[in-house]
């Protein structure tokens, strides 16, 4: 076994996480600088180990960079156990860049700096480690750990509403948590010799019987459900992302989010195949509203970010439609495209809308016009970004949604995928008509006459996203190989 | 019969008998250096507990006076747990001791001393009667302590109303004892379970109305000691009047001295009437339900209450829930995970007191508002109570969730393998659904130390003793949440010892 570039990924955080706390309170540029300084570590390391995992294994279904199985509790069975593999490296990459992107684009934190660069490199350890574990209690453990600094940099640094949003955010994922928990329970009790090995519990969890499948399926589905946010169960997001500050917003979006739908492919999916192939219709139905509810909901909105906040639930609701469409391997691929492309581009609008709100102090849509005379550079982006959002061809959205109608149209209903698809026309509308009504149009000299252009700092916070929302869109062929091995696996283990 | 003198084997006792004689040495000490040893006292009592500790380990298991004084593992896990108690409380007395009892200090800790004597012979006998002196042994220094704050209404009724629910509860303990004695013609408890074995009693006629009324006077009894709804109304009150940490150690230990005293006279002591009529079900189910009602009870009452001992104390109702979800697993995984929660929960719950405790005496409130702004002011003080409170509430890493994990495990595993126990799915279905309302107020507090844009008023350094006892806390939640293994494999000999599974 060589360098634990794994483990470094969860401990470097939390070691950068140690150092800021020691840091004297009133030196804001030297916490600042160095907590994106540690961030960027295990950021160049996930970008190595999607370099390297390209070449050596991306063509092998089988766990990467595998570390233990050490025990840690050995009484219970409880195992430290981390690897990697085709659905979990690209996300890696995408939690270590936006680490570093919500970081650089923190700096503008100005009360209480040493706690939140603190909190934001404890979350990000457990943002990490839950991508990497392989055993289920760890696994666990990472997805709780996350939910602490999450309370606390929505709760003191958010909008008006923030403790409300907070709590709100925190109660909602522990009570999808302990639905989990049983589930995990019960599976460590039907296992022999009790384990809750990620991977030997998919066998476990094949075997049982159809009515205890069900059970642990409908609970972990809560679960995750909850973090994705699957409809109903999206209450929450439009509070937390409207309260939480900027970097914050990202981070719910980017990575958060994702958390849940991998939840589903690594855990919950192949592990209970005959419970899967029953509920699968239900599951893409859920999607499908959450397109078309989240749409329309988005239509609707006078703040700038409740819309993005919305749109992303619209989104995430592809993912579940293809989720739903299990037999179909470019479904879920395009599953995969979604969750990384929505990342990307959320992430970059939630970091526009900041751009803006930072200037104007206000977010309502109704309040701006004309914007893109004042500002040419700031607007060209965020009309970018709009584009991609769309599903504009050449970006990464148009990819991964692409993916998902051809593949679900062969695996699901007609009807429903192609009222689906309805979807991607209401998501244009909303979002060229937020296009048009904040940069187009007459602008209003005298109140946003003294607006500035954006600056370098927040240009270079984008201009990754960019790229790589650019070059997804018009290369996709090393993303989908770099996956490609892994999810044709993880539909076999579906279908059985 | 030839009568044959047991053998004594005194040596066994000798951490009792040294922690006693220390008690009598620090209320003497302050008696004969005319009150005027400030607190030398309290680290005098510090010492003597943590000498203690270490007699305890050089003693080792054995057992002495025939069958009534065991040393075995369950015995030695509960008394570290009640020396670490009354480690933690006393030294969160200090800043008590210079405002308002200056005057009596050594019995203030000579009777936490006692108290823990009496603890520590209870979780060694094995035998009604040394049983219920121990019992006994504990309360009655705590009834004092309970209303120590003379001047204090509050305080005063504290301790009136602990004594009067205390001395009640007793008495119906000693009558389940009697009836128990009358049915099994003996006092000591493994005696006992072959007798009761061997009569094979029915729930018929007579006998069958003298079991059900043996086991819900047991039940009171013991459920008071417990503040296991309905016979909870005493702690809100009690804990709100009486010295924090006081409270803190009624909380702990005297909660883990009941558990002792309920895994000794009904988990075993009655586990024998599992053969002819009764199975430990019949009366489990009933326990289920108190349990459960401690749950939803303390958890939901907790969240309106402003005053942080009254919320802890409702809190503390809730946690006793949690904890008879692993004893009435009636497993080995079961009663390891009882006292492994009652560990975790020592260092989480002491440490939250601790820290209520310095905030009381500094700006004598004790309300949760008062608390406003902290993490600013105070970081160090408001980051360990975050700590101890997310702990409580049973978010990973940190102990609590370990142990309520492991509490959990042993309920799901017992209602898996025996299709009469599938009420514990229930009991820890509310477990976990009231564990989501638990979150909402032990987070209330994170959300006043840490939210409020106001400054708060109070800039509090903590002081030597008061800090110790913090980062006691602060290790060990930390510390077993992380590596668990030691404790978890010690707490696993203790079924084997307690005796109660026969097969």
């Amino acid at each position: 076994m060589g360098f634990p570039l794994l483990s470094s990924l969860v401990f470097i955080p939390i070691i950068g996480m140690l150092v800021v706390m020691f840091l004297p309170k009133e030196r804001h540029q030297v916490i600042k600088w160095t907590s994106t300084l540690i961030s960027v570590v295990p950021m160049l390391i996930s970008f190595w180990l999607v370099w390297d995992y390209f070449f050596k294994y991306a063509g092998d279904a089988a766990m990467a960079y595998v570390e233990g199985p050490v025990s840690w509790i050995p009484i219970l069975n409880i195992q430290y156990y981390l690897g990697v593999d085709g659905i979990s490296i690209p996300l890696l990459a995408l939690t270590g860049l936006l680490s570093t992107v919500s970081l650089l684009a923190s700096f503008n934190i100005n009360f209480r700096v040493k706690e939140y660069f603190a909190f934001f490199l404890l979350l990000e350890a457990g943002m990490m480690g839950v991508f990497v574990a392989l055993d289920f209690f760890l696994f666990y453990v990472f997805w709780e750990v996350m939910l602490v600094p999450m309370y606390f940099l929505i709760g003191i640094w958010g909008g008006p509403r923030r403790e409300y949003a907070a709590i709100k955010f925190f109660l909602y994922t522990l009570f999808g948590s302990i639905f989990m928990l049983v589930a995990i329970l019960i599976l460590y009790f039907t296992s022999e010799p009790h384990s809750l090995n990620i991977l030997e519990l998919r066998a476990t969890g094949s075997a049982m019987s159809y009515s205890l499948q069900m059970v642990c399926f409908i609970f972990l589905f809560i679960a995750f459900a909850i973090k994705v946010p699957v409809w109903p169960f999206h209450t929450w997001l439009p509070d937390a992302h409207v309260e939480a500050p900027t970097a914050v917003s990202v981070i719910l979006a980017g990575v958060l989010l994702k958390m849940g739908t991998y939840g589903m492919l690594r855990v919950s999916w192949p592990m209970f195949p005959e419970a899967l192939r029953s509920l699968s219709f239900w599951i893409a139905l859920l999607g499908a509203i959450a397109i078309i509810y989240g749409a329309l909901v988005s239509m609707a909105q006078k703040d700038l970010k409740k819309l993005v906040a919305y749109s992303s639930v619209s989104h995430m609701g592809y993912c579940m439609l293809a989720l739903g469409a299990i037999s179909s391997v470019q479904a879920i691929t395009g599953c995969m495209f979604q969750m990384i492309s929505h990342g990307l581009i959320t992430g970059a609008l939630f970091l526009l809308v900041g751009v803006l709100y930072d200037r104007a102090h206000t977010r309502e849509i109704a309040a701006f016009g004309g914007i893109g005379a004042k500002l040419p550079i700031y607007s060209g982006i965020m009309v970018f970004f709009s584009m991609a959002a769309l599903g504009l061809p050449g970006m990464s959205g148009f990819i991964s949604e692409f993916m998902i109608f051809i593949g679900a149209f062969s695996a699901l209903s007609k009807v429903m995928v192609g009222i689906s698809v309805l979807g991607v026309v209401l998501g244009a509308a909303y979002m060229l008509r937020m296009v048009q009504r904040v940069f187009l149009g007459e602008f209003d000299q005298k109140r946003w006459g003294g607006l500035t252009e954006i600056n370098f700092r927040e240009i270079v916070t984008v201009g990754p996203l960019m790229l790589l929302t650019l070059w997804i869109g018009i290369y996709p062929k090393p993303l989908n190989d770099l996956m490609a091995a892994t999810l044709e696996n993880l539909v076999d283990l579906m279908a059985r | 019969m030839e009568f044959q003198l047991p053998e004594y084997n005194l040596l066994k006792m000798l951490p009792e008998i040294f922690l006693f004689v220390w008690a009598l040495v620090v209320v003497t000490f302050d008696l004969g250096t005319k009150r005027k040893t400030g607190s030398t006292v309290g680290y005098l009592a510090l010492l003597g507990l943590v000498v203690t500790g270490v007699i305890l380990i050089f003693t080792g298991y054995g057992r002495g006076f025939g069958n009534m004084f065991f040393n075995d593992p369950l015995a030695l896990f509960f008394k570290m747990i009640f020396l670490g108690a009354s480690f933690m409380a006393i030294g969160s007395s200090f800043g008590l001791t210079h405002q308002k009892i200056v005057n009596h200090r050594g019995e203030y800790f000579g009777l936490i001393l006692f108290s823990t004597v009496g603890m520590m012979f209870l979780s060694s006998s094995n035998e009604l009667l040394s049983l219920y002196i121990g019992l006994e042994l504990t309360t009655i220094p705590l009834f004092v302590l309970a209303a120590f704050f003379k001047d204090d209404k509050l305080s005063v009724e504290a301790g009136v109303k602990y004594l009067v629910v205390g001395a009640f509860s007793s008495a119906l303990l000693l009558y389940g004892l009697s009836f128990l004695y009358g049915l099994s013609g003996t006092t000591d408890i493994l005696l006992m379970k072959v007798n009761l074995a061997v009569t094979q009693l029915k729930f018929e006629g007579n006998i069958g109305i003298i079991l059900i009324m043996t086991i819900m006077l047991l039940l009171a009894g013991i459920g008071f000691k417990l503040s296991l709804p309905p016979f909870h109304q005493w702690a809100p009150d009690v804990y709100e009047g009486s010295p924090t940490p006081v409270a803190a150690f009624l909380s702990v230990g005297s909660k883990a001295a009941g558990l002792v005293a309920f895994a000794k006279i009904m988990v075993n002591g009655l586990y024998v009437f599992y053969d002819p009529v009764m199975t430990p079900n019949d009366w489990g189910i009933l326990v289920g339900v108190l349990a459960a009602a401690a749950m939803i009870l303390g958890n939901v009452v907790a969240i309106r209450q402003n005053n942080i001992k009254r919320m802890l104390a409702y809190s503390s109702i809730a946690q006793v829930g949690y904890i008879m979800i692993g004893m009435l697993s009636f497993n080995e995984l079961g009663m390891s995970s009882v006292a492994f929660y009652i560990f975790t929960y020592m260092f989480a719950n002491m440490g939250a007191f601790a820290v209520v405790a310095f905030f009381e005496d500094k700006t004598g409130s004790c309300q949760i508002e008062s608390y406003s702004g902290l993490a600013k002011s105070s970081p160090l003080l408001a980051a360990a109570m975050a700590v101890f409170m997310l702990s409580l509430a049973g978010i990973p890493p940190l102990a609590g969730f370990l142990a309520k994990f492991y509490v959990f495990a042993a309920a799901i595993k017992m209602a898996g393998t025996d299709s009469a126990y599938h009420w514990l799915y229930w009991l820890v279905g509310i477990g976990l659904l009231t564990s989501v309302f638990a979150l909402y107020y032990y987070a209330n507090v994170i959300k006043t130390m840490y939210f409020s844009t106001s400054d708060s008023p109070y800039k509090l350094r903590l002081t030597a003793p008061a800090l110790m006892v913090v980062l006691i806390g602060l290790v060990g939640v930390f510390l077993f949440g992380l590596y668990p293994e030691p404790i978890m494999k010690f707490a696993s000999n203790i079924p084997a010892s307690l005796g109660f599974i026969i097969d």
